[in-house]
């Protein structure tokens, strides 16, 4: 008989993880997974390029990506807006800048500056999103569109005639209006404010931090498992399955670091560096997106997604938590602007923050998410197929066609084919679930 | 007193109230600096006629249940295409133009058709869902507009492959309807070609939604629940409803190419959408309620605002273009507004 159940369980198990299912639910991570690898074979770039413009990429860009997070939690979405945070932290930018408070002051000067802008400017848009229930997606798509006509305005037109503001370096040569381009380098600006802080050899960080991760994770279950009353299991499938990942990362890197006869072009990938601030602040985002479930606000926030009636019947103030989430990812949003922008070194007045919302979600999408559903794994997995498209599909399309327009026509046709598709999908699914 | 503006202002509604005092008070300053306005007023005319069945396109579309038509570039595309079916196959003059609507038409047939059948899966995200669809379209077709095989020599690039980014229409379709009948008053052009044909256009869209299909597409957009209860197919209409805007898109896109002169291709049909939901509401739509009369209005409001805009900010602010930061606050604001009315699902 208990074998019987044994058997009915592990039957129930395999349910769970059943391929197919796997596959249908992950098809367009898998998708991506493949045609990721064909363009990184077409484009014929070398290994050591496209791993150390990846890292760049995603200490750059990882931050935006986490932003959106917090609203889907909240049932409304993906956040279409964080254009309008990331205009909070251009304005800090421009300010700083024309201070001339340079490298990490200024970066945390524009940190200080853009925050309660990028709050005011969250709460204008959650009232906004609390007046498009159901729409909201689309309305503050195009409220990102408004606030940038407003951002236009101010910056072409008021700087200089209502604004005063002399700065020959940044003003153009009218005396109205802001230069289309703002170079942030090292002795004017802000760039690499905060990679260069410190910056190690990515290999021996991976190393430390996996030994360190095992060391962590081994005495914490330890500790768990001590303190509860029942008598489970110290080594579960989990903590083995985690325990071999890790090795396997030791000993590639070991094997990376330390063997003399592997190729040269392989031996490179060791010299690619990694700054650690970045990754700090990365971090330190998820740990946030990780805690803020376990409050009591992050427990309305699940609540207010999942059931709205439900929500306001058990006394939630509905629409001051979904103000509160929309507020929280435009705020991340100014400062993710803030960490792209010093990477990159140059502030695109008119256009460094356009297209910033598109790519976001894309990369979130095609990491697996959902507008109902998202996690720190699925932003980060996201943002690495993403942008291993947008390194290699430029070549991939010279190589294949002649012609490098195409591989740049190729990674917009699929950033928006993705968030179309993925979209649609997902209210087909929902259709499918009402009809039911 | 209070009460008869109240009642006037609801039924105007606010924001047109408030885009036309500005048009008029624009019009007054342009008086007032001098600028020409004869040509300001041609001007007007024309880009109403021109921007005017891209417009229309929203009507069908609305009146059907699917909201404004945000994928209108998928119309648009088609019409682009037949345009250039049109200008490879050698003809010229009326003939071309007129060639190039028909081509377009099975095209932009089959599309509509097949995105309807999509519209139909995704009830109640139509907008956003459009908007990216539209958006990868565009770019799909700048690959196929380097990859197909086009070889008439106005068209693709002396080096290398592909089609240019604009094409001139001066030997083909350009102006042919802007020049048919055209008469002056007193230094006005009145385009009487443009004019006519886009009042065609909405006298036989009026003429369709009187018709049986009409009502039911129209009752099927108003309230599915009772529509489908008193046996209308409401998947079908809307699929009809789409197809007429993905077409009058097609015919939109050809009228505006003739006006302007140029076929664009590539970004160009990107962002075409907005402006033209902008103006029909503007006109007095919501994004469930649409008539002929808020087209017409709301085209002539809008368009017309952003004519008399230009010259009057360069006389004001000489660098910069103020117009464009304009058109972009006004179309998306109203957009806005609209979605206000749309949601409130509680």
């Amino acid at each position: 008989m208990t074998e019987m159940n044994n058997v009915k369980e592990i039957d129930k198990g395999f349910e769970k993880f059943s391929i197919k299912k796997f596959l249908i639910s992950h098809s367009v991570t898998i998708l991506f997974v493949i045609v990721c690898l064909i363009g990184v074979k077409l484009s014929k770039l070398p290994l050591f390029f496209i791993a150390s413009e990846l890292l760049t990429r995603m200490t750059r860009n990882s931050f935006l990506v986490l932003s959106l997070i917090i609203p889907v939690l909240a049932g409304m979405g993906l956040n279409f807006g964080i254009t309008i945070g990331a205009m909070a932290g251009q304005i800090a930018i421009i300010a700083v800048t024309h201070w001339g408070i340079t490298g990490i002051k200024g970066f945390l000067l524009c940190v200080i500056l853009s925050a309660p802008m990028a709050i005011l400017f969250g709460n204008l848009t959650g009232k906004l999103l609390n007046k498009t229930k159901g729409q909201e997606m689309i309305a503050s798509m195009i409220a990102g569109f408004f606030a940038n006509g407003i951002y236009q305005f101010i910056f072409l037109f008021l700087i200089g005639t209502f604004i005063p503001m002399k700065d020959p370096v940044m003003v153009l040569s009218s005396g109205i209006g802001i230069r289309n381009t703002i170079d942030l380098s090292r002795n004017v600006g802000i760039k690499y404010a905060l990679d260069n802080m410190v910056k190690l050899p990515v290999f021996y960080v991976l190393l430390a931090g996996t030994i360190l991760f095992i060391l962590s994770y081994t005495l914490f279950r330890f500790y768990k498992i001590k303190n509860s009353n029942k008598n489970s299991k110290f080594f579960t499938a989990t903590y083995i399955s985690k325990m071999i990942f890790c090795i396997m990362i030791i000993l590639i890197c070991c094997v990376l670091l330390f063997n003399k006869d592997i190729p040269n072009n392989i031996k490179m990938l060791t010299k690619i560096k990694l700054p650690i601030v970045t990754c700090l602040v990365v971090g330190a985002l998820c740990l946030f997106n990780v805690l803020i479930v376990k409050t009591k606000l992050g427990q309305d926030f699940r609540t207010v997604g999942q059931d709205k009636h439900i929500a306001k019947v058990s006394g939630i103030n509905v629409d001051k938590v979904r103000v509160i989430a929309i507020t929280i990812s435009t705020l991340l949003a100014a400062w993710g602007q803030l960490i792209f922008l010093q990477n990159i070194g140059t502030l695109n007045t008119y256009g460094s923050h356009v297209q910033i919302a598109t790519f976001s979600i894309a990369a979130l999408l095609i990491g697996g998410a959902s507008v109902s559903r998202a996690t720190i794994g699925q932003a980060l997995l996201g943002t690495i197929l993403f942008h291993t498209l947008f390194i290699v599909s430029p070549k991939a399309g010279k190589n294949l066609f002649g012609d490098a327009q195409i591989g740049e026509f190729f990674r917009a046709f699929v950033a928006y084919g993705v968030i179309g598709l993925s979209l649609g999908l997902h209210a087909w699914k929902k259709r499918m679930q009402l009809k039911k | 007193m209070s009460e008869a503006v109240r009642r006037f202002t609801n039924k105007f509604g606010l924001p047109r109230l408030i885009i036309s005092s500005f048009f008029i008070f624009l019009f007054i300053v342009a008086l007032l600096l001098k600028l020409p306005i004869y040509s300001l007023i041609s001007d007007t005319i024309r880009r109403f006629g021109m921007y005017g069945i891209l417009v229309l396109a929203m009507v069908p579309a609305i009146q059907s249940g699917i909201g404004p038509n945000f994928a209108l570039p998928l119309g648009i595309i088609c019409g682009l295409l037949g345009g250039l079916i049109s200008i490879e196959l050698g003809l010229t003059g009326a003939g071309s133009f007129f060639a190039g609507l028909f081509i377009s038409l099975p095209f932009a047939i089959i599309v509509g058709w097949v995105y309807g059948i999509l519209l139909n899966k995704i009830k109640g995200s139509e907008m956003l869902v459009a908007t990216y669809t539209g958006f990868s379209v565009v770019f799909f077709m700048s690959i196929m507009w380097i990859l197909l095989p086009f070889k008439h020599p106005e068209m693709v690039w002396p080096i290398g492959q592909g089609l240019r980014v604009t094409i001139a229409l001066d030997s083909t379709f350009g102006e042919i309807l802007n020049n048919f009948l055209l008469f002056h008053i007193g230094g006005i052009k009145v385009p009487t070609g443009l004019l006519l044909f886009f009042f065609a256009c909405c006298f036989i869209v009026w003429l369709f939604s009187r018709s049986k299909m009409g009502v039911a597409m129209k009752a099927a957009g108003d309230n599915p629940k009772f529509a489908a209860a008193s046996g209308i197919n409401v998947d079908n209409c809307r699929i009809i409803g789409t197809i007429l805007s993905t077409v009058l898109g097609a015919v939109g896109i050809l009228v505006y190419a003739q006006s302007y002169g140029f076929i664009q291709l590539y970004q160009a049909p990107l962002m075409m959408a907005f402006p033209a939901v902008a103006a029909i509401l503007i006109g007095g739509a919501s994004a469930s309620k649409a008539k002929i009369s808020h087209v017409i209005l709301g085209v002539f409001l809008f368009q017309g605002l952003l004519t008399v805009a230009l010259p009057v900010a360069n006389e004001i602010v000489r660098e910069g273009n103020l117009s464009e930061v304009l058109r972009m606050i006004v179309q998306n604001g109203i957009i806005l507004y609209a979605l206000t009315k749309v949601g409130g699902e509680n």
